[in-house]
């Protein structure tokens, strides 16, 4: 398959994310379209990295699989991210009993 | 190499030294003396080249003068910070040895970032970096700006990382050599591939997220406002510092032959930053809020360095980030013990406390930029950097004038602390929440003094570069 197909593919997840992020109220949505655009990321790595490895693999055949090395680093940081953002969530719904970041454009001055 | 080592492992101490600490003021001393033993391992390290530990990173972090500099300012004033503010952190809440671990590990992070080498360590350093940062900005549980600042830092860092992980991905699949280590991204001449341009866009937006670049920058003033006060005063110097020398030497290393292709964007982005900031901050009523505007705008001048990219802008960033970083965590110290955090809580402070009122009016002077002090040095220093790059000169008066707009709103605070009377109502509440204990002054002196120091003698601290 074209390399394309996967640009295109994880470009689309992106900007769902994004999109989400900026539309969203909810802040747990929002926390979860985050998490689809750090997917998108790994997913296009690791069609990168079998590009790569196409076509260097045949002389160095670790060289191109960093990638997929990055893809692990990303998901350790995306959970160690996930502990403290529903940490800093549920703290919030304890004092306010709201997850929906509206409320929080109340305490504005 | 020291510093990344001995912080973590001093971070872990501190964790599990919250069990064993009985006294809520035996954490500040452990920390204490912890900082400044990693201080004196990196200062080995940077006099002697060679660190504690033989490590083989392959070649994805990489230490020379420059970045051993960085870190060894990033620890001095972190010690600085601990000295002076040690007993407001243990005011914060119960967990007192925590946060100095956290604080340990954002430093670490803040090691990781400034010796980066591959946009593996960039993506970590970030990361550890920011992670401890959104605890320590939601650490005040009870209070509800605080759980907004938290909450609003958290979604805006995490979204940025999204970003700047899009942009590493389009940067390794553009890099033919299938390498993520900034040297091989390397590009010469002429044009560049279309892959590596998208990426850079996206990282550039993602560390302008991260060092509150305009028009990026929307998150910076309800955190620094809502995070406890201690921590806004870390968080706007070390970690902003961190940031810019991340950003400079990943657009030095990677990108700095493309220039010209990109500097457009740095020069919208520098003037927007120097705009925003320093427009907004003039209408602050709450001097907290107005120090997060004048980060922004202090932003814009480091931002110089990035456009101009030679050895004027990493002199003269060395010296920005100690100036700024010494100036604004004196004026947080001062601000942290007054009761009314208003321009107008800084009414008569000078006659009630002559000495503080003369060390905040240094600080305020370095920030605006006024001669003999470190602030003037490094601004000169950014100025001359971009002039020497010839580029888009008017950029240059901009900054100027901006820096002109900034005194307004500084020297509004010298006006409320010389010239006005305080409330002398009865039952009106004290300047200073408590007494100032002598030891607290003296280093407030210190501090005013090392700014004038740096301020005459700005070679003190750039002869390290080439040591």
């Amino acid at each position: 398959m074209p390399i394309n197909y996967y640009i295109f593919l994880s470009l689309a997840v992106f900007c769902i994310g994004i999109i989400g992020v900026l539309t969203r109220r909810n802040s747990i949505i929002i926390f979860m379209c985050v998490e689809l655009m750090l997917n998108a990321a790994n997913l296009l790595l690791v069609a990168f990295s079998k590009m790569h490895h196409l076509v260097l693999g045949t002389n160095f055949p670790t060289l191109a699989s960093e990638a997929q090395v990055f893809v692990f680093f990303i998901m350790v940081v995306a959970a160690a991210e996930v502990s403290v953002g529903l940490a800093i969530i549920v703290m919030l719904y304890r004092n306010t009993h709201s997850v929906d970041v509206n409320f929080l454009n109340r305490l504005k001055n | 190499m020291n510093a990344i080592i001995l912080t973590a492992i001093w971070g872990i101490v501190m964790m599990f030294g919250g069990v064993f600490f009985k006294s809520k003021s035996t954490p500040k001393y452990w920390a204490i003396a912890g900082l400044v033993l990693v201080f004196l391992s990196n200062g080995y390290e940077l006099l002697n080249g060679v660190p504690f530990f033989e490590i083989d990173v392959k070649n994805m972090l990489h230490f020379n003068s420059f970045n051993l500099t960085f870190i060894a300012v990033a620890l001095f004033c972190t010690l600085l910070f601990f000295l002076l503010n040690g007993r407001d952190i243990e005011k914060v809440g119960e967990n007192v040895s925590e946060y100095f671990a956290l604080l340990f590990f954002v430093l670490c992070g803040v090691a990781i970032a400034a010796s980066f080498n591959s946009l593996l360590t960039l993506f970590l350093g970030i990361e550890i970096l920011s992670i401890p940062l959104y605890i320590l900005t939601g650490s005040d549980k009870r209070n509800l700006k605080s759980n907004e600042a938290a909450l609003k830092y958290f979604l805006m860092g995490s979204f940025s990382t999204g970003i700047m992980l899009m942009g590493i991905a389009f940067i390794y699949g553009g890099n033919s050599n299938g390498s993520f280590l900034i040297d091989n991204i390397n590009l010469g001449e002429g044009v560049m591939p279309p892959m590596i341009a998208v990426g850079l866009v996206f990282l550039l937006i993602a560390m302008s997220f991260k060092v509150s670049a305009a028009p990026f920058h929307f998150w910076t003033p309800d955190v620094y406002d809502g995070a406890p006060t201690v921590f806004t005063s870390f968080m706007a110097t070390i970690v902003k510092a961190a940031g810019f020398i991340a950003f400079i030497r990943l657009f030095d290393n990677a990108f700095g032959k493309t220039q010209a292709q990109w500097q457009t964007l740095i020069v919208v982005i520098t003037a927007a930053t120097l705009l925003i900031g320093n427009l907004t901050a003039v209408f602050q009523q709450s001097v907290k809020r107005m120090l997060a505007y004048s980060s922004i705008a202090q932003a814009g001048f480091m931002l110089l360095a990035i456009f101009a990219l030679n050895d004027y802008a990493k002199e003269g960033l060395i010296l920005y980030t100690a100036a700024y970083s010494l100036a604004t965590i004196g004026i947080f110290a001062i601000l942290i013990k007054m009761s009314d955090y208003t321009i107008d809580g800084f009414n008569g402070l000078a006659k009630q406390y002559p000495a503080i009122a003369v060390c905040a009016t240094v600080f305020l002077l370095s920030l605006t930029g006024i001669p003999l002090t470190a602030g003037f040095q490094s601004k000169f220093y950014m100025l001359l950097a971009a002039i020497k790059n010839g580029q888009q000169n008017w950029l240059v008066i901009f900054a100027v004038l901006m820096a002109a707009v900034s005194a307004y709103y500084y020297f509004k605070i010298i006006q409320a602390m010389f010239f006005k009377e305080d409330n002398q109502q009865a039952g009106a509440p004290a300047i200073m929440v408590e007494k100032l204990t002598p030891a607290f002054t003296y280093l407030l002196y210190f501090t005013a003094l090392l700014i004038v120091v740096l301020g005459l003698f700005p070679n003190l601290l750039t002869t390290w570069l080439y040591y």
